[in-house]
């Protein structure tokens, strides 16, 4: 993987993003290593993130490595309309890898055609994060043992939530079934079923998350956003049937863990957390380790 | 037989036949036909045993290359491209549409970066008969209900 950009989920082959969650693995054990002293990553943030930045950048400083870059346009000279072609033209003659989130869709793909280092795309717009799709295979297995034949619960968003359609996608690789909860204005785009029909693996949809926990291995949760919809009586009626609470949790498979990309708002209720099926903290912290094992596979030094 | 000859009446020049009629305009506005300076014919529609209607556009002394073949195939995919040399015809292609398009049509996304920044568009063709057209950067598909071209 050495000098290859990461734009995509598809980017990578199943062996190679097995590869990162091996390897993340190592991190896991021992994430303070001085491998990256010699190396300067650029993190170019023209949205701002709490998770994805730092979780990056805490990858790079506990291996040793200088960090440069922004977390915000407006504190760059795009504020003075310098053009993404000559900010990543600039920025890779300083760095030997640059980690970039932009809110428009496709600068990431143009991003590492245009740049002279490989590129990390930390999300582009509704688009892509592949970042966030392997730290969710990372923790899926982490609390699974492995990713085959697992019963895995989408909740919530599903129709404009990009990790969502990323992971999906991942996890026709390994045999999943599919269970689909959302309200009808927000099920999974028939362009991401699509793939799981390919595959020949077997989904179903709900609109009533309730039957759906004690079946399944995975909880994935997701924010629904007021924005999302066009009648806001709708969004009325359903906000409170997508909220996960203590009680909620029984007769449950003695395995179900719950994640959620974050960050949340009132989607999982504070009583959820210290449950021991509540693994979205852990999931944010796999983020380092994961982030870790991309950083170094791309720079060819593991 | 009194179509053939109407063709054959260029001496030299280039014969687009079987144009949608409702694409005829389009296709003069594609290949950027207003500024034709030599002799211009366009027909519309004309009776088409094939299609019902069709568009056939008549050009003195004007040869296209590849990607202007490929800007037609978009607007008019059946259409057929006639060359004529010293009034007589020496090639007959029908024009096909091409796997991958550069620069012709815009993505439909208007969050894309091709819309935003000075990047040229590029597409992988998902399906011809049906046409999609894959974006490489945003990834969102284009179809025939919202294709532009540029």
């Amino acid at each position: 993987m050495k000098g290859k950009s990461l734009i995509s989920i598809n980017d990578y082959s199943k062996e190679e993003q097995i590869k990162i969650l091996d390897l993340a693995a190592e991190f896991e054990k021992n994430p303070v290593q001085n491998i990256l002293e010699k190396y300067v990553v650029a993190t170019l943030f023209f949205e701002p993130s709490t998770r994805t930045r730092l979780s990056f950048e805490s990858a790079v400083s506990r291996l040793g490595g200088k960090i440069i870059g922004f977390s915000d346009s407006s504190s760059s000279s795009v504020k003075k309309g310098e053009s993404l072609k000559d900010t990543i033209i600039t920025v890779s003659n300083y760095s030997d890898l640059i980690v970039m989130r932009n809110p428009v869709e496709g600068s990431a793909r143009y991003a590492s055609e245009v740049s002279k280092v490989p590129l990390i795309n930390a999300g582009d717009g509704a688009n892509q994060h592949p970042t966030q799709t392997l730290l969710d295979l990372y923790t899926i297995r982490q609390t699974q043992g492995n990713l085959d034949n697992l019963h895995v619960a989408f909740v919530g968003d599903l129709k404009y939530g990009r990790t969502v359609h990323s992971l999906v996608i991942a996890l026709c690789n390994y045999n999943t079934t599919f269970h689909l909860v959302s309200p009808i204005e927000l099920k999974l785009p028939s362009a991401v079923k699509m793939h799981i029909k390919d595959k020949n693996l077997t989904y179903f949809q709900y609109t009533d998350m309730n039957d759906v926990i004690p079946q399944v291995d995975i909880l994935y949760m997701t924010r629904i956003q007021k924005e999302r919809f066009s009648d806001s009586l709708e969004y009325e009626r359903v906000k409170n049937l997508y909220i996960l609470n203590k009680n909620m949790l029984k007769g449950i498979k003695e395995n179900l863990k719950i994640l959620h990309p974050m960050p949340r708002v009132n989607e999982i209720s504070t009583d959820v957390d210290n449950t021991p099926q509540a693994h979205y903290f852990q999931q944010a912290l796999n983020g380092v380790y994961v982030r870790q094992a991309l950083i170094c596979s791309i720079l060819g030094l593991k | 037989m009194v179509k053939e000859l109407k063709v054959s009446a260029l001496e030299n020049g280039t014969v687009i036949d079987h144009i949608p009629s409702e694409n005829v305009f389009q296709v003069i506005k594609i290949l950027n036909l207003e500024k034709f300076k030599t002799h211009l014919l366009i027909g519309t529609n004309l009776e088409s045993k094939k299609y019902g209607t069709k568009g056939i556009i008549k050009l003195s002394n004007k040869f296209f290359d590849k990607e202007d073949v490929n800007k037609i195939a978009l607007a008019a995919p059946n259409a057929t491209l006639i060359v004529i040399k010293d009034f007589r015809i020496i090639e007959k292609n029908t024009v096909r549409i091409p796997d991958k398009i550069e620069g012709i049509v815009k993505c439909f996304n208007p969050n894309c970066i091709t819309n935003i920044e000075q990047v040229p568009t590029k597409f992988e063709v998902i399906s011809k008969d049906d046409l999609k057209l894959h974006c490489h950067y945003c990834e969102k598909i284009t179809n025939k209900t919202n294709i532009v071209f540029i």
